[in-house]
């Protein structure tokens, strides 16, 4: 029994020696001292984070990465993107192999507190919906009792669907496939009535079905989703960065600022833009950044609307519309805290 | 005068020889195999036309992925329009001649190092100097090839680095094992079975899991270990421990004259496993180990999961791509030839070695 009391002890100062606090600012001093951002993402959402044909990355959580690094090296290409499973993710950043985790990440309270993690601004509001074909007749998610429902195993997903149908004293059946090229093919086969995961996923698998037009969503979204880039417990000025980063995209779209058009607005007048470009100087130094950073951001990555278009938007195979992520004064939950 | 014979063969009857005998015997001999001929050739003739139809007649190769949606047959496109991003992944795109050399040196050695005649000291010092090229190639850094990080190694080179390293690594480890658990110091018999019993109580899954997720946990600040490497130490460990249950069966199965005729003739104990014992054994057990390194070829897929960008990672990547959505047969079935060219020349090269090393006994 002292032996194992012993043990215990040991593998418990390991675990607290291993996670050590991390110092306030020490996370910027390394990103700095090292000279690029090591940023974990996702591999294989398309619109989120993905390689293209050359193996270059692309997507809105790798465009807020490369925002982080715009503002903090100044030069947006200078990251290591790290490919994570869902598994790999949190352990990665408490580990410290990432700075940042923009892997399309739902804030939730038990990560915040039980991890030891922190959510910055929200980039991408997702949330739960269903897929039906128009040949079914279905106007609503409540006149789906008995339906089968085609869902992906092991994610929050099923277990959303689950709690909506006893929630509503519905009965479904459900069938369970496990790769997501897999699941759109099993649904447009007929093989299911209905196809449920995250809006965005299921913006991308209906642009894969043989007559997109065929299909609709219904309004019914069972789940919030907020997405947002992650940081570490502990270094709260590096908190500060990354979630000022994301709100600096968000600033620029509201003052007009875009990536096309920031070096006459270095000219403007309007004392809100002047602030936010470092024309009037200071609210760079506080973060500990140069007071060029927002500049940087908006003229190597662009401002939210710009990157939400290009990868997301409906020019996109995704073609989502903007929504919930649309801008505060357009109806949209995207809301940046005043710079000054 | 001498009575000659009309001895002029009668030929058989047609029923016997020719295409007909051929299928006479061999085909419907007895009514039981002219049933199982009769339901085979249905099936055939059901699914083969349709199968020509959808992989060549209706296919597209190099369209775009709307553009094989109408078409209708098989898209090849996917590979065709994908095939640099699902060979080399993350390897800048300019600089991926660098792997395609690499990967045609490692070609070459194993074709030469499949004739046993050449295995002299030249062939050894060119695997050093097609290493280190290898090596140069991949990584970059002297003679003005820039460098390339190890995370950006991916697709088939990443594939063949784990396999062909995690197996030659893991074969001498293995007999390491394997007489270590035939040992009679026990302290070396303990450990060796203690390693072989943990390892192979446990799946690979989850030793690629502890070397990606909680390994690093237990390193000193400011220390990472790269990715590849982690799995790479995995892969071996998990090899290792089932080649050495393999060889141990070969040494059990070595008669114990052959141990004393070796003590006998005052051979110390590594002469005597060099010369006689591991020579004999090893060769017994060429069939399980060639299994053994098939499987563990193909368990370096399972690397996935821990996030690496192996051949199939970057096909699966490619195909969460709507444009290429729901075609991930055609991408599967390009794939699955690439590793059954692997696991087919391993299993040839092994019933040629059986053959060549055959000595009556």
């Amino acid at each position: 029994m002292r032996f194992l009391k012993v043990c215990a002890v040991v593998v418990a100062v390991a675990l607290i020696a291993t996670t050590s606090l991390a110092i306030a600012g020490e996370t910027l001093d390394t990103v700095k001292k090292r000279g690029y951002l090591i940023a974990g993402v996702n591999g294989g959402v398309f619109g989120f984070s993905m390689p293209d044909e050359k193996g270059v990355w692309k997507g809105l959580d790798v465009d807020t990465a490369r925002a982080i690094a715009a503002a903090v090296l100044g030069d947006a290409n200078k990251i290591k993107y790290v490919p994570l499973t869902a598994v790999q993710r949190l352990p990665a950043l408490q580990a410290k192999e990432i700075d940042v985790l923009c892997r399309n990440t739902t804030q939730t309270l038990t990560r915040e507190t039980a991890n030891g993690l922190n959510f910055a601004h929200v980039n991408y509001y997702d949330g739960q919906g269903f897929l039906v074909s128009k040949k079914l007749g279905v106007k609503s998610a409540k006149e789906l009792a008995g339906a089968t429902i085609c869902v992906l195993p092991g994610t929050t997903t099923e277990l959303n669907v689950a709690d909506y149908f006893r929630a509503n004293n519905m009965r479904w059946r459900p069938v369970v496939i496990e790769q997501t090229a897999e699941l759109s093919k099993a649904f447009f086969a007929g093989r299911c009535d209905v196809l449920t995961s995250d809006l965005s996923q299921l913006a991308a698998h209906r642009a894969t079905a043989p007559n997109p037009t065929e299909y609709v969503l219904l309004p019914e979204i069972i789940s919030k989703e907020p997405l947002a880039p992650v940081v570490r417990h502990g270094d709260d000025q590096w908190y500060d960065i990354v979630n000022w980063t994301v709100m600096a995209l968000l600033q620029a779209e509201e003052l007009g600022v875009n990536s096309n058009n920031v070096d006459m607005a270095l000219k403007s007048q309007n004392p809100r833009v002047q602030r936010f470009l470092g024309v009037i100087p200071g609210l760079g130094k506080d973060l500990g950044l140069d007071d060029k950073w927002a500049y940087n951001i908006v003229k190597q990555v662009g401002n939210y609307s710009q990157i939400y278009e290009a990868n997301v938007g409906v020019n996109t195979a995704l073609g989502i519309p903007r929504g919930l992520n649309d801008q505060w004064y357009k109806g949209g939950l995207m809301y940046a805290a005043p710079f000054r | 005068m001498q009575e000659v014979r009309e001895t002029t063969a009668m030929k058989p009857p047609v029923t016997r020889i020719g295409v007909l005998g051929w299928v006479r015997t061999n085909l419907f001999s007895s009514v039981f195999n002219s049933f199982l001929t009769v339901v085979i050739i249905y099936f055939l003739w059901k699914i083969v036309p349709g199968l020509i139809r959808w992989a060549f007649i209706d296919s597209s190769w190099t369209t775009t992925g709307a553009e094989c949606r109408a078409a209708g047959g098989a898209c090849w496109s996917v590979v065709t329009k994908n095939l640099r991003f699902i060979i080399f992944g993350f390897f800048p795109y300019e600089w991926q001649w660098r792997p395609l050399l690499a990967m045609i040196i490692l070609f070459t050695l194993l074709i030469v190092s499949r004739n046993r005649s050449y295995w002299k000291k030249w062939l050894g010092y060119s695997w050093l100097i097609g290493l280190f090229v290898m090596g140069l190639l991949l990584r970059g850094g002297l003679f003005g090839l820039p460098p390339v990080e190890s995370t950006k190694w991916s697709g088939l080179p990443l594939t063949l680095l784990l396999s062909v390293f995690g197996l030659t690594a893991a074969y001498p480890l293995g007999v390491l094992l394997a007489l270590g658990r035939q040992s009679r110091m026990p302290a070396i018999k303990s450990l060796s079975v203690v390693y072989i019993e943990t390892i192979r109580g446990v799946p690979l899954i989850s030793l690629l899991f502890m070397s990606s997720v909680m390994f690093p946990l237990f390193l000193p600040e400011g220390i990472t270990i790269n990715n590849i490497l982690r799995a790479q130490v995995a892969i071996i460990m998990f090899t290792a421990a089932y080649i050495a249950e393999v060889v141990r069966g070969g040494l059990q199965a070595i008669s114990r004259g052959q141990y004393e005729a070796a003590e006998s003739l005052g051979l110390n104990y590594p002469q005597k496993m060099r010369l006689i014992i591991l020579p004999q054994a090893l060769k017994i057990v060429i069939p399980p180990s060639v299994g053994i390194l098939i499987s563990a070829f193909k368990d370096t897929s399972l690397v996935v999961i821990i996030g690496l960008f192996d051949l199939l990672k970057t096909t699966q990547s490619t195909l969460s791509d709507p444009r290429w959505m729901g075609f991930s047969v055609e991408a599967y079935i390009f794939i699955a030839l690439i590793y059954f060219t692997g696991c087919f020349s391993m299993s040839s090269y092994s019933r040629r070695l059986e053959r060549e090393l055959y000595r009556g006994n």
